[in-house]
């Protein structure tokens, strides 16, 4: 083996075969910011194949505290071609996917195939879970690391069966209830550090050296030095995600899809199966309803089994349209990955158009 | 019984560590479980209830609201955090 990388092909326990996993390894980072510099800098430098590299923004000044590859002179310039310029000036074997895009939910799946470790070194939540879902999809082990001021956290999700993001935190918050770096503010310092334990456990998953930070949530906080290790288990519902959401903006604009009762009737006419819940009382559901309907009151909602399947398509009714829609809600929240959709005008509506139900 | 704050809960109570009674001199009802600690905390520091997700840590264990506490568990509140 190359004598390039002699430092670490004569450790114990790592050697020419850890050497040659590193070689064949395809890793994608996603963010070229704070997290992500270090993140490429060392795999570069240890000799990872290929890195895939995902980023649109350009250089600006206020980076520079604590994104320490770029300098003065970068300021403007996209940071895809400064990383892949230096990238390459420090290891010529290295081999680059440039992506000179943002990581979107119409291009993840296409971008995230083939390779063997995601890490997520981006700086906001709705790209957070869309790696999460899109890593799950594809069996992609992913290295996360994440900032607060003077904290960090690193964790490795769906590592060989292991939890996930969302077993960890299951609702996406606001950005208006955890603020980011550019409200809040970080140390120069601290990207450095997770990113680079990153980095650690990036090389960790592809060797198969030592304990890969699965099932483990890693809080480092730099004031005090202290590094905090809290354990999970996975929720067995998140590893099955099959599709990512139609949605990763902020969940604050609750989006209700509905339904008008014509295009409804058409559906039942020419569908062969339909789910259709019924959110009225067993009292109301008693007297009418429809006959492909599940009674399922909307208080009893939030008490269907987490790990219930729904089909892609679900359908939901009362008797005016206010509860479904109520339900909907609640129903997206709990089964992402099906659509739900409320009936407007519900029974009422129903029984205008076809009086003999 | 003593709470490690992180993240956006450190702001929000403005200090790193939180005591909370284990026995009541005001008539307050003393948190059993993990549910009954975030309803405590939130009555003072309502920003609290805002969070859509917070994972609660006790003894460096992910604990679901109905896990019970008493004072001798270490306990930590770390919420989501986004920088990069």
């Amino acid at each position: 083996m190359d004598f390039r990388y002699d430092r670490q092909t004569r450790l114990k326990g790592f050697g020419s075969e850890g050497q040659a996993k590193l070689v064949a390894g395809k890793v994608l980072v996603v963010g070229l910011g704070g997290l992500g510099l270090p993140v490429v800098q060392y795999l570069n430098a240890m000799g990872v194949g290929t890195l895939g590299l995902v980023d649109q923004d350009i250089v600006e000044l206020h980076n520079l505290q604590r994104q320490v590859l770029y300098s003065e002179k970068d300021l403007g310039k996209s940071k895809l071609e400064v990383v892949h310029e230096k990238l390459g000036a420090q290891n010529a074997s290295t081999h680059f996917n440039l992506y000179d895009t943002f990581l979107t939910k119409e291009n993840a799946m296409d971008i995230l195939q083939g390779y063997d470790v995601v890490v997520d070194a981006t700086d906001n939540f709705p790209t957070r879970y869309l790696i999460n879902d899109a890593c799950i999809i594809l069996g992609i082990p992913f290295v996360y690391g994440a900032l607060h001021g003077f904290e960090g956290h690193v964790s490795v999700f769906n590592h060989q069966e292991g939890p996930t993001y969302r077993c960890l935190y299951p609702n996406m918050p606001s950005s208006e209830e955890v603020p980011d770096c550019n409200d809040n503010g970080v140390l120069g310092v601290i990207p450095g550090i997770i990113g680079t334990l990153q980095a650690l456990e990036t090389v960790k998953v592809l060797t198969g050296i030592g304990e890969v930070l699965s099932g483990k949530l890693m809080v480092y906080d730099g004031l005090s030095q202290n590094a905090t290790k809290i354990s999970f288990t996975p929720y067995p519902a998140n590893l099955k995600i099959k599709r990512l959401q139609d949605s990763y903006e902020s969940l604050d604009c609750e989006l209700v899809l509905e339904i008008n009762v014509e295009s409804f009737q058409a559906i039942r006419d020419s569908a062969t199966q339909l789910t259709l819940i019924d959110v009225r009382t067993p009292e109301e559901f008693e007297q009418n309803h429809l006959s492909e309907a599940r009674n399922l009151q909307l208080n009893q909602l939030g008490e269907v089994k987490p790990d219930a399947v729904f089909p892609q398509e679900v359908y939901v009714i009362c008797q005016s349209g206010k509860r479904s829609a109520q339900a909907v809600k609640q129903l997206q929240k709990l089964y992402p990955n099906s659509q739900f959709y409320s009936i407007l005008g519900g029974m009422n509506k129903m029984m205008a158009i076809s009086p003999n139900l | 019984m003593t709470i490690l704050l992180f993240g956006v809960t450190k702001d929000i109570v403005g200090s790193s560590t939180l005591s909370v009674p284990t026995a009541s001199a005001t008539g307050r009802k003393i948190p059993k479980t993990v549910k009954e600690l975030k309803e405590f905390l939130g009555e003072t520091y309502p920003e609290l209830n805002k969070l859509s997700s917070l994972a609660v840590a006790v003894n460096n264990s992910y604990a679901q609201d109905d896990e019970s506490i008493d004072a001798y568990d270490e306990i930590a509140l770390i919420p989501p955090v986004s920088g990069g």
